[in-house]
Order: C-alpha cells, then structure tokens, then sequence
C-alpha cells in the first residue's frame, strides 16, 4: 500500500495526464478493449464499463495545454473547455480512443460534437441526448435505447455482446464508487483538515480516466486514511462551490480557496462522478432500466437538465445544511451559459433564505487568481465576524 | 436606389396580423382567453391554436424591442439583477422588460402566462430562459417538449416515437387542463393542412432568388417574411393569405426585372450574390442593412430565416400524421440540425443560388449558432470554394455592435469579391492570340 502522500501523487499524475497514458496501456494489456472519451460533465460509464470499453473523462486542458488551434475554431466569446479539447485532440494525444461521447449538457457541447463529425475524429462519435422528460415510461425509455446505441457503437468494434450479468456487474462497482466518494466527503464534513480540496480533486479526476477497479481500491485506501483522528483544525469557515460543475478551475484557483479561509465541504467539480445519489439496483433483470430510473430519480441537480419540478435553489440550500455550511460560492466558468444563466436564480433565491454567498468567474487556464483569492477572503473573514448567524434554510 | 419604397398589399396584411395579435393579447384576460408564451424554433402555432391559446413569442419582443431601441435599457436592468454580462441578450431584454413591467413592444402591456411551453429545440437557453420565468410567475404552468437533436443527421422512429409520447402524456393533458377544452384531433388536422399550404408558398418565395436579379433580399426583408409563419399565423388561412399576396408581388418584381427593395428603395444593381449564416443584429438592422446594399450586395439565402423550420428539403406538416408531424417539425428547425447537415444545407443554397459568397454573422451571446460557426465556414470555403467572410455582432445589445469594425471588414470582403469577379471576366474572355 502507498503512502497517502505518494498516492495522492499518483492520483495528480493520472488526473493531469493528458496523453491519457493509463487508457492506453489498459487497451495494450489485452485484445479487443476499447476506449471511449465522454465529454463532462456525466455519462452513466456502467454502459461501456459492461460492453467491455474504458470510460475517459476529457475535461479540458485547464492551464496544462496550450491552445493553439482550437482558437482557429472558437470565437472569443465562448467558453474554454471546446478549444482546448479540440487542441488535445488534434494533437493526436487521444489518437488511441475509439470513439466519442458528447452528452448534451450545453449547445457548446453538442456543436462540438459536430466538429468532431466535419473532422471524421475517432470511429464513432455519438451525441447523446439526455432526456428532459422525466416519466419512466417516456423519456426513461428514451434513455435506454440512447445506452443501448452507445453498446451497439462498441459493439461494431469489439463484438461483444452485454449481458443482464455484465451490466449488473459494472452497476455494482459504480456503485462502490459513488459509496466510497460520498464516504470521503461525509468525514470532510465534519474533519475537512484531514485531506485538501486540492487532494480530493486528484483523487476524483484520477477515477476519470482509469479502471473503475483500480479506483475503488485508491478510494478506499484514502477512506482509510482519513478515517484517522489526523491533522490540526484551522480557523476556516466551510463552504460550498457550485457552478464549476463542467469546465474546472485550475488546482492554483482550487487551493487558492482553501487559502483563502475556506474548507470546501461540497462541490460540483467532477459532477459527473456525483451525478447520482445513491445506489443503483444492482441485482435486476432490466439493468438499463434501473440506470435510467437512476437518471429520472436519483440525479443531483445540474445547470443541464431542466428543474422546474426539482429547483435547484433548495437543492443547494439543502447541500449547504446537510454539511453544515456557512456560506455558497458560486464559481462560473466564463461565457458557460447554463451555468451563468443559473446564477440569478441562486442568487435571488438565497437572498430570500438568507444563505450568505458570492459569485466570482474563472477560466480554465488563468493562474492569476489574486482578485478571487481576496474576494474569497473578505467572504470568510465577514463570515467569521458574524460568527453567530448560521445559515437559515426555509 | 431608385424609387421611394411603397407600402406592398403583403406588408399591410402582415401589419394587420400582428397589430391585430397583440391587440388580442392586450385584451386576452378580460375575454378569458388563455396565453402560452412559447419559442419561434419548434413552434407549435397549430396546438396552441387548437387549444383557442394567444401566443407569446419572448424572443420576437426583445427583438421588436431593440428594434424601438429599447433594448439597452432592458438589458441594464437584467445585468442589475445578477444577470450576466456573457448570456443570451435575448434572455436579458425579456427579463428585463418583465422587471420594468412587462410591457411589450407596441407599448401594450403583455399578459401573463397561463403557460409556459418549453418546446425546446436545438437550443439550451430556452430551457434556463423558462426556467427563470417559472420563478416569476409561480403559478404557471410549464410544459416541456424535449426534442431530440438531429445527431446523426436523421430523424429516427424512436425520436419521432419518444415525441408523440411526450404530446400524449405530457403536453396535450397539460394544455387541455390549462384550456379547459378537450383536444380535437381534426381541428388539429384543419390547422396543419393550412401549415403546408404556407409551407408550399414560403418555399416558392425563397426560391425566387434563383432570379438575377433576385427579386427579395433573403436575410433582411427575409426575416419579414417569415415573420407570419414564425409567429403564431402558421395553420391560419390568414398566413396563406400573406404568402399568396407576398408571391404575386415578387412575381411582378420578376416579370419587371427589378431587384430586391431596401428601405431607401430598390437597390439598382446586383454586385453580389450572398449567404449568410447567423441572426442579424436588431439594434442596428437598418445600418447593418445598409451597408450591404449600399455595395450592391443582396443576401439570396440566409440560415436564420430557417430557424422556425426548414422547409427547403421538402418537408411539411401532415395532417394524416398530426402529432408525428409536429415532432418531426420541431426536430427539423434548423439548429436542430447538427453541424454537417448545416452545412449541406448552406452548400446548397450557395450553389443552387449562384452565390459569390459566404458570410458569417456571429453572434456573441448566441452558442446554439456561434459554436461551430468557424468551422462550417472553413468547411464550406474548402468544399465550394467560395470565398468567406467573417463579423461579429450581436442581437440586442447595442454595446456589441462596433457599426465601424463592421463596415471595414465587410468593405475588404467586397474588395474581394470584386477582384474575383474581375479575375472571373478575364479568364472567360476569349484571348486576342
Ligand atoms: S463550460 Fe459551460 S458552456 Fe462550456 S462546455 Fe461546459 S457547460 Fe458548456
Ligand atoms: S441562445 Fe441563440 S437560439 Fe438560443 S435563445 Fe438566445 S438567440 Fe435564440
């Protein structure tokens, strides 16, 4: 077993790695074994984990990846993420994928997934549209037949056939997944100087990008860990991020925070690997249907899926009690629409409720978080000074 | 330009209609009339209308809006209220005019919504647009119509099958309890086969700039034309009234050999044959209009005139498939169409119209059309080999519309274009040796 310090090191590398240098290796070490890059923010990775295919997060370059072409094909009023997506892969850095998904989570998204089509990138590339009907039997059953075209796109490759067994399987260890990071955040709540919002941001990214397996074995090892009575608490307020939950700040913005006199007690970076609460039944005869009713009734809230039934102001609120959290930050990438036009509901929102917050933008590759970190640190240190007002959640 | 522009029989019409529209809305509460604010692309003109519903178009006001330069003032007040600065300005007028109390563009104050019908096609804002209207007016009712996207460049069963679902559970009982009308299917069928008849005509207009010269401007007079159809008129007699009218008119243009009228007149000579990609910009339209037939340029074909539905390709509402045809229709619209099919579209129209060129306006906070816009423009210079030029502005802010920027970039286009076209003569000049 590594220690916690080399494995958190470990987690950094694979997270940053953008030759995607653990995938290739995983597809060298057996015939037949497919790669596929899914866009962020979510896509239910049971579905290719059973059709025999490995799952890859692409997320950007953040500030490791210099842009180049991908200015050529976005105008300077769009966010970060399409371009240096496009830099990566036009590079030839995922030259050993397969194919493509492109969940629909903005209109930025679903028109890069029609560059890659004009580009004849990959062997397959498949839009998939997310339901925004949420009746079982409408858009439940649409949902299942969007998993079942992703299987037959793997399929054409590998000629595997799935199996109810091999889906029952995969739901299980994604399963174990979500368990062990719910886990990890539920002792932060409570001890969040155990481990940095730093480190469990590598160890999350980590699980985009290689075997679901050997995750669940890092997860543990870091459960484990911070089990331990460790560390000194500091004199820091907690608080929760919302609106980073697609293109992610740079590690120097999400220290910087931490810094700043914050714990982070909730995020929605790496949503995806969060998006649904709870267990899937693991044990059924219709495993696409039991992803699907995940995604109808187990979804955490997201700027992308329509809410009006769920709002997703007393989601936050609610986020923001169960941890015990003195304020909201809600951090908006640049020019991303779903999350920029989210804002003035949470804002109005925790106005009325009386949750303390503030708003602040950020891209992908900026290092100089000087104004965030001073905006961050006013924030708590007003927090501090009003000690005994806790946030009030109607 | 040559003469004064006259009041055409088609613009008195369409004035009627939309005088009359809003004259409706005014009134709507007090005759017990129910008001579904709903979006151009995926318009379900034919179920409202089933349903005795008046429609409200959001986008179509901040349009009017910034037409009548109220625009900014809107927007100034969205900003104040944590909107941000990089969003939709569409999203901000409307919201903005709501907080200054809702009243519209003829200076008459809008209704409330008794629903909100979210057919959301090839565009994400929609859905944070009505969700943000939700919270202002909590009692509404909203309807969500999810539209698959075109990702492969097809309209599936199962995407058709997955519509119709929604219409039957979703839609269709919601609008009946709002309504309290029970939903009849031929009244429906009576509508659509009045859609296809509009459909025909529109096409037929656009397809008049075949013609040199072309006898209409596709993008500026263009997004009058589609005004009717795109706003609540389409399965009316009253629509297939306006295009029958709008035809004969442009038929007589033809026979006269005249080109396209401006808003000083008839532009006297055809330079260039254009394309546009993209929305135009409102706040500026008449400048923006200008510069372009101040070069002689007229638009024969223009994306956005297609955003209600594109009817190019053949496809029509069909009264034998109601509700099959209403989903393929919004499955349709144009950026419901995915980036190579968008761009087949355009090549088309770029050879069936003779066009010299291609032009892009992107719009900065439009990501349904922007994203992908450089793209398809050097796919398209690549395949037609046409040449291509490049703006940006955007559609009701006022702020991004750099009118100078603009005339210099499409000054050195049309530079181009000129040269072209001369290096084009000499090469077809029979040679003295
Ligand atoms: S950052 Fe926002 S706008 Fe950009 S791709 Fe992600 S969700 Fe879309
Ligand atoms: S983003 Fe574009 S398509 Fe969507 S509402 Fe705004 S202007 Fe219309």
């Amino acid at each position: 077993m590594l220690d916690f310090k080399q494995l958190i090191k470990e987690c950094k590398e694979l997270a940053f790695d953008l030759n995607f240098t653990r995938a290739k290796r995983w597809k060298e070490e057996a015939p037949g074994r497919v790669v596929v890059g899914y866009m962020p923010v979510y896509f239910p990775r049971e579905v290719l984990h059973a059709a025999g295919a490995l799952p890859v997060a692409i997320f950007g370059g953040g500030d490791k990846k210099q842009v180049i072409r991908g200015d050529a094909y976005y105008q300077s009023y769009i966010c970060h993420i399409p371009r240096s997506t496009l830099d990566i892969v036009l590079d030839g850095q995922t030259a050993h994928f397969d194919g493509y998904i492109f969940p629909s989570i903005c209109d930025v998204i679903r028109n890069l997934s029609g560059i890659f089509k004009l580009n004849n990138i990959g062997k397959f590339i498949k839009y998939m549209d997310f339901p925004q009907n949420f009746l079982p039997e409408v858009g439940g059953v649409f949902y299942q037949q969007e998993m079942q075209h992703v299987m037959h796109y793997v399929q054409e490759i590998n000629n595997k056939t799935v199996t109810t067994a091999d889906l029952n399987h995969s739901i299980a260890l994604y399963n174990k997944n979500r368990q062990l990071i719910e886990r990890i955040y539920e002792i932060r709540q409570h001890y969040p100087w155990r481990m940095t919002i730093e480190e469990v941001y590598y160890v999350l990214r980590a699980g985009t990008v290689i075997p679901v397996e050997e995750h669940n074995q890092i997860l543990e090892q870091v459960c484990n860990h911070i089990e331990q009575n460790i560390g000194e608490p500091q004199d820091k307020v907690k608080v929760v991020i919302s609106g980073a939950f697609c293109e992610q700040p740079s590690i120097g913005l999400i220290k910087s925070i931490e810094e700043a006199g914050c714990y982070v007690v909730d995020d929605d970076y790496m949503l995806g690997s969060r998006m649904i609460l709870g267990d899937i039944s693991a044990t059924t005869n219709s495993p696409l249907e039991a992803i699907a009713h995940a995604y109808i009734y187990q979804s955490q809230y997201s700027s992308s899926i329509y809410d009006v039934s769920n709002p997703k102001e007393n989601r936050l609120a609610e986020i923001a009690k169960k941890r015990g959290a003195d304020g909201v930050l809600f951090a908006s990438a640049s020019f991303c629409d779903p999350s920029l036009l989210d804002a003035p509901i949470f804002q109005k929102a925790f106005d009325k409720m009386g949750i303390r917050y503030i708003a602040f933008q950020f891209s992908e590759n900026i290092n100089q978080y000087k104004v965030i970190k001073e905006q961050v640190g006013a924030f708590s240190d007003s927090i501090k000074l009003w000690e005994d007002e806790s946030v009030h959640i109607s | 330009m040559k003469s004064e522009v006259k009041k055409e029989n088609s613009m008195i019409l369409q004035k009627e209609m939309i005088e009359g529209l809003f004259n409706d809305l005014a009134n709507a509460k007090a005759n017990g009339r129910k008001v579904c604010y709903t979006f151009v692309p995926g318009n379900l003109s034919e179920l409202i209308r089933t349903f005795d519903m008046l429609p409200v178009y959001p986008e179509i006001n901040a349009l009017q809006n910034a037409m009548r330069k109220k625009s900014a003032a809107y927007i100034k007040e969205a900003e104040k209220h944590a909107h941000s600065e990089d969003v939709c300005t569409y999203v901000k007028c409307d919201v903005g005019m709501l907080l200054k109390g809702n009243i519209g563009p003829t200076g008459q104050k809008l209704p409330e919504p008794d629903v909100l019908l979210l057919s959301y096609t090839g565009c994400f804002t929609f859905m944070k647009w009505f969700e943000t209207l939700k919270r202002e007016y909590p009692d509404t009712t909203v309807i969500m119509l999810h539209t698959p996207y075109q990702e492969n460049g097809k309209m599936t069963p199962e995407m058709t099958q997955y519509m119709v679902k929604q219409f039957h559970e979703e839609v269709i009982p919601k609008m009946e309890a709002v309504s309290g009308i029970k939903f009849d299917e031929e009244k429906l069928k009576k509508h659509l086969e009045l859609s296809k008849e509009s459909e025909d005509w529109i096409t037929k207009i656009f397809d008049t700039t075949k013609h040199r010269p072309s006898p209409i401007d596709a993008y500026f007079a263009g997004v009058y034309y589609i005004g009717p159809i795109n706003i609540g008129f389409r399965g009316t007699q009253e629509a297939v009234d306006y295009y029958k009218a709008l035809y004969a008119e442009i038929q007589e243009r033809i026979q006269l050999g005249l080109g396209p009228v401006t808003p000083e007149g008839e532009m006297s000579e055809e330079k260039y044959r254009l394309v546009v990609e993209g929305p135009p910009n409102w706040t500026s339209f008449r400048e923006f209009w200008k510069i372009f037939y101040d070069m002689g340029a007229v638009i024969v074909a223009s994306s956005y005139t297609k955003v209600g539905g594109v009817y190019d390709l053949g496809w029509r509402h069909n009264p034998e498939k109601p509700l099959e045809s209403l989903a393929e229709y919004c499955m349709n619209c144009y950026t419901n169409l995915n980036l190579p099919q968008r761009v087949d579209l355009l090549s088309k129209c770029i050879a069936e119209y003779g066009a010299d060129g291609y032009v892009t306006n992107s719009i900065k906070s439009c990501n349904s059309f922007s994203a992908g816009q450089l793209a398809m423009m050097r796919e398209i210079e690549d395949k037609l080999e046409v040449p291509v030029g490049f703006i940006e502005s955007d559609l009701v802010d006022p702020r991004y519309f750099s009118y100078s920027n603009i005339k210099n970039r499409l000054e050195s286009y049309f530079q181009m274009l000129a040269q072209r076209k001369m290096m084009k003569e000499l090469a077809n000049q029979p040679s003295n040796t």
